[in-house]
């Protein structure tokens, strides 16, 4: 890692200057997730006075658990709906706004703003939209034969969440698509287009392969967001129902820990969730351009 | 534009404006419903059109404590979430930029370790370790205080690398000059790089106002006393009713009040904040 050619020669002030930022994150980042990886090879007596080593007891359990097998599965559905879907909608207007030079900034302004509403307004917003008896979305669905009920129909809660969850992340996605279709050389799309290739031919054909970076680099961060972010949504809104139909792991992670009190298996699951973050930021990091690049 | 089509540009603008109605409908229903009062909104579905109850809906949350949940009045809690986005914005920036100086400017032992102590806080997000942080905070006493809703969150890796990137374009030339001037390390930080770094501080500012003022999981765990709560907390609260109904007219009054200062900063400071948005995240 590279400094500048000159540097300042004082030695003590580096690591004041760095001081509070390295206690910060060791007492409150580094600490707890050592906690963690202990806790999650012990158990505790009901009482908290002395604690087992159990090895690897509460992971062999987690994996053995169906209702952990469960939320794993859930999330990866939860996680790839949303993905998909904030990306191709993200796309689609980038693509749009990209064709309209002189009001695209007005159009901009007008998608970008939800990324501003907090989670869990964003999953009430939804939630009343669906509300079964005050809601506009089930009086519409009832004509089409559907009876919305998110309080009892597992699908229905998990569609809740995705769209309101998929909703938040759209602008996020749009933003990075437009700056990624604005650096596409307007000579290859103007050379396609003398060839006589079409403002949809040349967007698959051209824009779309040299977005690739970007696509990739926010499929990642679509998938952390996801699975970290929506916290609120789920507990502001389902809370993890009907019937653990919505219970994502980093929610299962709070009830197990938070509300159950169940240490050992909540810590053995944030170890595993800390496993996941960690491979997500190495992919990020690791094979991820930095900036779309041509 | 490369070639003059009339009718698929009408169709962009028919295609944009329509996906602009979609993506607005909850917060234009959320906008009509809180000028209803409970009984309209539990009549059916509702209504398209404002109502008549505007004033009264949102003076009664601004001002009067929600006894039923056990709430401060909104008036109280903005002030509370306004403080922590305040707190946890000026702090981040704070210490993200003092730590990215001694990384750049200074060559010391364990600077590699500092450095990757730092990228460490990517991988540890809040939602992973909510146990064991609660209860380092509670065994520091930091429950329910301001120092247990903002300090843990002030860390920064995100900020810190926006920081250093930015120190590394600044020329060797300007450090030389000022050195052969006689200024120490202090005054070349407050006197060039400080000023140097006004627009990345105004879009981090942004960026980092809306990360503060949305947070939900932490204050959840670290405050129970009511005096506390944040808008986020109120939603939540309004929403978990165990029996009776959920004061609807009221929640989409609070939520409307709880989203529009962020909004109105995303949609006036849109330069900074597409800034922000695209050079702090990776």
């Amino acid at each position: 890692m590279d400094t500048k050619r000159t540097t300042f020669n004082n030695r003590l002030l580096p690591y004041l200057l760095l001081a509070p930022q390295l206690a910060i994150t060791l007492v409150f980042f580094i600490w707890p997730a050592a906690q963690a990886v202990k806790s999650s090879f012990e158990r505790e007596d009901p009482f908290g006075f002395s604690t087992v080593f159990v090895g690897f007891t509460h992971y062999q359990r987690l994996l053995a658990d169906p209702n952990y097998l469960d939320s794993l599965w859930r999330t990866a559905v939860f996680a790839v709906s949303v993905t998909v879907l904030a990306m191709v909608l993200g796309l689609a207007f980038a693509a749009a706004v990209d064709r309209l030079a002189r009001s695209a900034k007005f159009y901009t302004t007008l998608l970008v703003w939800p990324y501003a509403v907090a989670p869990v307004v964003a999953g009430v917003l939804w939630w009343f939209l669906f509300n079964t008896s005050t809601g506009l979305l089930p009086y519409f669905l009832e004509r089409f034969g559907i009876r919305w009920d998110h309080d009892l129909n597992g699908t229905h809660a998990m569609i809740l969440i995705i769209i309101a969850a998929a909703w938040k992340q759209i602008s996020y996605n749009f933003l990075f698509f437009l700056a990624g279709l604005q650096s596409v050389p307007q000579s290859l799309i103007e050379a396609a287009a003398i060839d006589g290739s079409g403002p949809v031919k040349r967007f698959f054909t051209i824009s779309l392969p040299l977005l690739s970076p970007t696509t990739f680099f926010l499929f990642i961060i679509n998938v952390n967001y996801t699975m970290f972010d929506t916290f609120p949504i789920v507990d502001a809104t389902t809370g993890g129902g009907p019937a653990q139909a919505t219970t994502t792991l980093v929610y299962k992670v709070y009830q197990d820990g938070y509300v159950g009190l169940n240490l050992g298996s909540s810590s053995a699951q944030s170890v595993l969730l800390m496993l996941i973050v960690m491979l997500l930021t190495f992919v990020q990091f690791r094979f991820v351009e930095r900036r779309v690049q041509y | 534009m490369v070639e003059n089509r009339p009718f698929l540009t009408f169709l962009t603008h028919a295609f944009l404006i329509l996906g602009f109605l979609v993506v607005a409908l909850p917060v234009y229903v959320a906008i009509t419903a809180s000028t209803h009062d409970i009984s309209t909104l539990m009549s059916g579905p509702v209504p398209l059109l404002p109502g008549s109850h505007f004033i009264e809906n949102y003076s009664t949350i601004l001002t009067s404590a929600s006894a039923a949940h056990g709430l401060p009045n909104y008036s109280h809690m903005a002030l509370n979430s306004l403080v922590m986005a305040l707190v946890i914005t000026a702090g981040k920036i704070a210490i993200s930029i003092l730590s990215a100086f001694a990384i750049v400017y200074f060559r010391f032992p364990f600077r590699q370790l500092a450095f990757w102590i730092i990228f460490v806080t990517l991988m540890l997000p809040v939602e992973v370790r909510i146990m064991p942080t609660y209860k380092i905070v509670a065994d520091l006493g930091m429950l329910n205080s301001w120092a247990g809703l903002t300090v843990p969150l002030i860390a920064s890796a995100t900020a810190t690398f926006l920081f250093r990137q930015f120190f590394m374009t600044v020329p060797d030339e300007l450090l030389e000059a000022a050195r052969v001037d006689g200024a120490g390390p202090l005054k070349f930080f407050r006197d060039i790089l400080l000023p140097l770094s006004r627009t990345n501080i105004g879009a981090l500012c942004v960026i980092l106002f809306i990360y503060g003022w949305v947070q939900y999981l932490w204050p959840l765990l670290v405050t129970t006393d009511p005096g506390y709560y944040t808008l986020m907390m109120g939603m939540k609260r309004m929403v978990t009713v165990q029996d009776g109904v959920i004061e609807w007219h009221l929640v989409m009054a609070g939520s409307v009040l709880a989203m529009l200062p962020p909004i109105l900063v995303v949609v006036f400071m849109q330069r900074l904040f597409i800034r922000g948005l695209t050079e702090t995240e990776k």
